[in-house]
């Protein structure tokens, strides 16, 4: 590889001084700060900023709609089509999740139900979104497609209570999924 | 003494600490701010007055974004834990924070905020001690902020703080040489130094920048080129002037640690410089006593140099003299130009990068110790020229050149590195 010697290059007296340089320099930024100011930042429109620079403001401003379909939020149960709730409380999730986040408790199907052949079905589920760490272990083991990741990532609370999700905030999380898990088919 | 200048003073002594103390938090805000515009961010805009902590429902939430901040900062400082290692020198670890405000805090007694004021027959200069040794008593008390930074270095006992220590001693030092010779010319005209005299008289001559108007008028006026030989004079002199603008206004960004001359607390090398060790309200203290010289600073340049309190362009002198709503009007002025100067410290902060502490030794000691002292002799050739006469400013220029070229032979011939064969 031949050796390339690079030559410092020779300043003339204006850029020995370099205040020119300097000056120059401070419109620089000057202009890009008045452009920040303005809006007018390079990028602003497609990272939808707020108005000042690129940022876009958090709890005013969502960018949902850019969640990629794969995004792990919390944790829900579904119900199917026809507002059945899927899980059989088979409790896999419950003994899967790593940091125990799940409590099931089950329940029976009474004998008069439709779905008495189902026989099962969470009495109480709860799920501890201060445990939870999004991992999806649930949704992969569920054997019935009962529960899965939503793109809910907001869950605040006050106090630890409020972060526990119980059956009915999860339905409402998760709503409804349709498709087709066989045995559940009446027709079958 | 009278009793009205005796309680003058004590008004004027609290007024004044607080307008500064205010001005250190306005800092704060500007400087995050105003980064954060530069860099394309959004800044703190959401601190609100939390009223819900004494038991209201909801904070007040004022759409003056986020300018509490500073208030914020502070109680964030006094409330952290405030922690002193084991292996400090107590007594000088607790004597450095005090060492760097203090000063910072005593040199704004002599810049005059304002025009003076007339109350009940006496008039009242609006600075607190209206020194005739302004300048003067401004360096020496300032030179000694650098023993805080220097004593919370050494008594810190630990390396890094030590290194920052150091820095900031041999920094300081330095450039206060650059800074006390710069700024010779512009006492040398003003032939005083008394701060407030110098800002009077910068109302009828013009700024020592903007010679634009004197007492005869506006430059474009006849009556400004009444005496052409003084206004051509006059207008010589901004030669001399605006070098001793450039070294001063750098050597206060040297002498205030800020960027781009911050060697002394540079996180990339001394994890924090010589207040690695402090917490809470003694890091607090530094944090403030360095915002202060900053405002002290700027004051400075804009008393000397921009006119002061003064609005220019010949509307001072239609106000009355000693009216108090002159006087307010002229310390809203002075703050405004003392503000558009935080903004300009703020402005370079972001533009220019650091110097490698090399760069920074020799541009003080090889650039601007040189260029200063040479400042002086030109200064007092254009000065001295109505009594000396051309030939006696054609020999002086000469001999001018001659030592300056002179001089900066034997500067280049220092910058030089030893040949490694001479070893």
């Amino acid at each position: 590889m031949a050796i390339i010697k690079v030559e410092r290059p020779k300043l003339s007296i204006g850029e020995k001084i370099y205040f020119g340089a300097i000056f120059k320099g401070m419109v620089i930024t000057l202009r890009h700060a008045f452009r920040s100011l303005v809006g007018k930042t390079t990028g602003a429109k497609e990272l939808n900023s707020s108005g000042v620079g690129v940022t876009m403001q958090y709890p005013e401003q969502k960018w949902d709609d850019q969640l990629p379909e794969y995004y792990r939020g919390a944790p829900a149960l579904v119900t199917d089509e026809r507002d059945r709730e899927r899980c059989v409380s088979c409790q896999l999730c419950e003994f899967i999740c790593p940091p125990k986040a799940i409590k099931i408790t089950p329940g029976e199907i009474p004998s008069d139900n439709e779905w008495a052949k189902i026989e099962k079905r969470p009495l109480e589920f709860d799920i501890d979104m201060i445990r939870c760490i999004y991992c999806g272990m649930c949704e992969e083991v569920c054997p019935e497609q009962a529960i899965y990741l939503r793109p809910d990532y907001v869950i605040t609370g006050t106090d630890r209570n409020e972060m526990v999700h119980d059956k009915d905030r999860l339905y409402e999380i998760g709503g409804k999924r349709v498709g087709l898990v066989n045995k559940w088919n009446d027709l079958k | 003494m009278d009793t009205t200048l005796l309680i003058a003073a004590a008004i004027k002594i609290a007024v004044f600490i607080g307008i500064t103390m205010s001005f250190v938090s306005i800092c704060v805000i500007f400087e995050r701010r105003f980064s954060a515009i530069i860099q394309d961010r959004v800044g703190p805009n959401r601190t609100m007055i939390p009223l819900s902590i004494l038991g209201f429902k909801k904070d007040l939430a004022l759409p003056i974004g986020g300018l509490t901040q500073p208030v914020a900062d502070g109680l964030k400082f006094i409330l952290k834990e405030d922690f002193t290692p084991s292996y400090v020198r107590k007594f000088f670890f607790w004597l450095a924070p005090v060492l760097v405000v203090v000063p910072a805090l005593l040199t704004m007694a002599v810049i005059p905020f304002g025009s003076p004021m007339e109350i009940a027959g006496n008039v009242i200069p609006m600075a607190v001690a209206d020194l005739n040794v302004g300048p003067l008593y401004i360096f020496a008390i300032a030179s000694l902020s650098v023993y805080g930074i220097t004593l919370a270095g050494w008594a810190s006992n630990s390396k890094y703080p030590f290194f920052g220590g150091v820095r900031a001693c041999a920094q300081m030092i330095s450039y206060e040489i650059a800074l006390g010779l710069s700024i010779v010319p512009v006492l040398m005209f003003f032939g005083g130094l008394n701060l407030g005299h110098i800002v009077e008289d910068q109302v009828t001559n013009g700024w020592l920048l903007l010679p634009l108007w004197n007492e005869g008028g506006f430059i474009i006026s006849s009556g400004y080129w009444a005496d052409p030989q003084a206004s051509i004079q006059r207008l010589l002199l901004l030669i001399p002037i605006i070098i001793s603008f450039i070294i001063f206004t750098t050597s206060i960004f040297a002498e205030t640690n800020r960027m781009p001359f911050d060697l002394p607390e540079c996180e990339t090398e001394l994890v924090g410089g010589y207040h690695t060790e402090y917490s809470s309200m003694k890091f607090a203290l530094f944090f403030m006593g360095e915002y202060a010289a900053m405002v002290v600073g700027s004051a400075l340049i804009v008393t000397l140099f921009l006119g002061g309190w003064s609005i220019g362009f010949g509307i001072d002198n239609l106000l009355p003299v000693g009216a108090w709503w002159v006087s307010l009007l002229h310390i809203g002025v002075f703050l405004g130009k003392v503000t558009f100067f935080i903004l300009f410290f703020i402005l370079v902060r972001w533009t220019v990068p650091r110097f490698r502490y090399d760069q920074l030794m020799n541009l003080g000691w090889i650039v601007f110790f040189e260029a200063a002292l040479i400042n002086v002799f030109l200064a007092a050739l254009v000065i001295a020229y109505p009594s000396i006469g051309f030939v006696g400013v054609a020999i002086g220029f000469a001999l001018l050149i001659t030592a300056s070229i002179l001089l900066i032979k034997i500067a280049k011939g220092s910058l030089e590195k030893p040949s490694a064969t001479a070893v």
